[in-house]
């Protein structure tokens, strides 16, 4: 799912053209505001339905969190947010989850995307496939798959000495199994960002201008290549959160409790406004801080080509 | 997506280092071997397998064929409607929604309106469905406060979970279209203009064609996000929809039959088929919208 973000969420980098041709053309040929005025009913339409049609699930849905039929306003829901158990280990376990699923895709991705700017094409088309097999493959059809694994380890390991490994992957407390899984599922999003930010590099002059300077290879990729990446290992990142934050249908198949499942379980088990509450914070959480990581970017853009 | 300029260039690296750069792929590749590799031969293999344990698996058909019969086969079709359906839908909302924020003078709108798809589209359903659950569920705002249900609505329904998959369709839509949209050269436009073409002749015979590929690209896209969802349905408890992703929940969960889960491993290798179909499709009409878009 969601293959194409990563192209768009770099586009934010880049000085919006929409300042440049917004009253462009129109206005050249006279009658600005005739002309204007045309164009931005048609915009102003589809913007207002638009807005209407995003805006007012959030706001139902926050006034759902505050409402106390009998009483009125309250903010029992948002004050129970700290007391309501379960929460603080499921958001534990998924926040740990993102942290792991964080790291593994930047040492997984980061030789691989370096290799292949270096590399033949033959080596960009081999890495670019493999990570975009998992698209092919829906979530629910790799929780089938995995659970199928699980189940033929559990026959046929228990004599063995793997088993304690096996077990210890489906630890409640850190499932390596959905780990990976989550890995997997963030791959092809990471490779298309990833990639992205190092297209913009040009990584051959640089590593070469390094080691002309005596660095190694690999210090020259760590101290000269990944700070110039940090906008692209930063979305990444961010789209991992969220994806993480957000998975249900693994967690949910293999009997895990993180965030995502949580919300669901509480919420059928008759915890409604905290459950709903959560969920709606959760979001909005998330989206500010999309928001804030892709205007501190563009800052740093303009700062850049400033100097 | 355009070939590096760069990888053109006749390389001059000595062998060893074009080694060193191929290591450097190998845990990439072998991680996917494991993770991905290992459970996908798993489904398929148990697809074409009975489960029985204690006892050596043969090899059946009996599975496929449950999975393409009765129940399994409505949800199917279900899921494949749901997905055509919605998808359609959201190409051309998120077209026009997207070509609003792109022509807007205001910066903000694009950072808020690209931040939020980055969300919506990423997030996953579960607070999408408390959303509208809480607006046009049954006792949802909306429904009560506009006596909805009388007049035959309920979310629970078909066109209700179209209606709630738009909502993370529709950001996705705007986020693969609007590198293109920023591709169209202000030039195709003024040329068209000074040879006289209204801004629907503009559309009609130099834009859309441009985008074509694009939003055909964009409908595989959703066609396989909506294809594959399953936390909004999930967590809309009371729906009655039937989706091929519900039922192999359902079946992987069920734990009543050992066989259950081997129909389930059939349905999953059913919407490998389908997605795969889908993502052949998809590839060259990348490559094609790549040659006008760079």
């Amino acid at each position: 799912m969601a293959g194409v973000t990563a192209s768009a969420l770099n586009t934010e980098g880049r000085p919006a053209p929409s300042t440049a041709n917004g009253p462009g053309p129109a206005g050249a040929r006279g009658g600005v505001l005739a002309g204007l005025s045309r164009i931005r009913w048609g915009r102003g339409t589809v913007l207002l339905v638009a807005g209407l049609y995003f805006l007012v699930p959030i706001g139902t849905t926050l006034w759902f969190t505050v409402d106390n039929s009998p009483q009125g306003f309250s903010l029992d829901a948002y004050r129970q947010i700290f007391t309501v158990p379960g929460l603080w280990p499921a958001l534990q376990l998924s926040l740990l989850l993102a942290a792991g699923t964080i790291v593994l895709v930047y040492l997984l991705l980061i030789p691989a995307v370096v290799a292949v700017r270096l590399g033949s094409p033959r080596l960009r088309t081999v890495v670019e496939l493999t990570c975009t097999l998992p698209l092919v493959v829906p979530t629910i059809a790799l929780t089938a798959g995995i659970s199928d694994v699980l189940r033929w380890c559990n026959d046929n390991l228990a004599p063995t000495p793997f088993y304690a490994t096996f077990l210890d992957a489906q630890n409640a407390n850190f499932p390596v199994v959905l780990l990976l899984a989550y890995v997997v599922m963030a791959l092809p999003l990471a490779f298309r960002t990833l990639d992205a930010g190092m297209r913009a590099l040009d990584v051959r002059t640089l590593l070469e201008a390094a080691q002309n300077n005596g660095a190694s290879r690999g210090r020259a990729i760590v101290t000269v290549i990944l700070p110039n990446l940090r906008a692209a290992m930063l979305n990444t990142a961010f789209i991992t959160l969220a994806l993480v934050l957000g998975e249900f249908t693994v967690a949910s198949i293999l009997g895990y409790v993180p965030f995502a499942v949580w919300i669901v379980n509480g919420n059928s088990a008759g915890q409604g406004p905290v459950t709903v509450a959560v969920s709606i914070v959760s979001l909005l959480l998330t989206w500010l801080l999309l928001l804030v990581l892709s205007i501190g970017s563009e800052r740093r853009g303009r700062a850049q080509a400033q100097h | 997506m355009s070939t590096a300029p760069l990888s053109a260039t006749p390389a001059r690296r000595r062998p060893q280092r074009a080694a060193a750069g191929r290591f450097a792929v190998v845990p990439l590749l072998l991680f996917v071997a494991v993770a991905f590799g290992v459970p996908a031969l798993a489904m398929a293999y148990g697809a074409f397998t009975t489960y029985n344990p204690g006892k050596p698996s043969q090899y059946t058909m009996g599975n496929l064929t449950a999975s393409l019969h009765g129940g399994y086969l409505d949800a199917l079709l279900g899921s494949v409607k749901l997905s055509a359906l919605s998808a359609l839908i959201s190409v051309v909302a998120g077209l026009l929604v997207a070509q609003a924020v792109v022509t807007s003078r205001f910066a903000f709108l694009r950072k808020a309106v690209l931040s939020a798809s980055g969300v919506l589209a990423n997030f996953g359903g579960v607070p999408l469905a408390f959303a509208f659950m809480a607006t046009l569920g049954n006792a949802g705002m909306l429904t009560t406060e506009l006596h909805l249900d009388q007049h035959g609505w309920s979310l629970y329904s078909f066109n209700g979970l179209t209606l709630v998959y738009l909502y993370f369709l529709i950001p996705l839509m705007v986020l693969s279209v609007i590198p293109s949209l920023d591709g169209l050269r202000r030039q195709w436009r003024e040329a068209a203009q000074n040879n006289g073409a209204t801004g629907w002749q503009y559309w009609r015979h130099v834009a859309l064609p441009v985008l074509t590929p694009s939003l055909l690209g964009g409908f595989v896209l959703l066609f396989g996000s909506a294809f594959a969802a399953y936390a909004t349905a999930a967590a809309m408890v009371g729906a009655t929809v039937p989706l091929i992703t519900l039922q192999i929940a359902t079946a992987l969960s069920g734990n009543v039959d050992p066989n259950a889960t081997n129909i389930a491993l059939a349905m999953s290798l059913d919407m490998v088929v389908i997605a795969t179909l889908v993502m052949v499709i998809y590839i060259p009409l990348q490559r094609r919208s790549a040659r006008w878009l760079v």
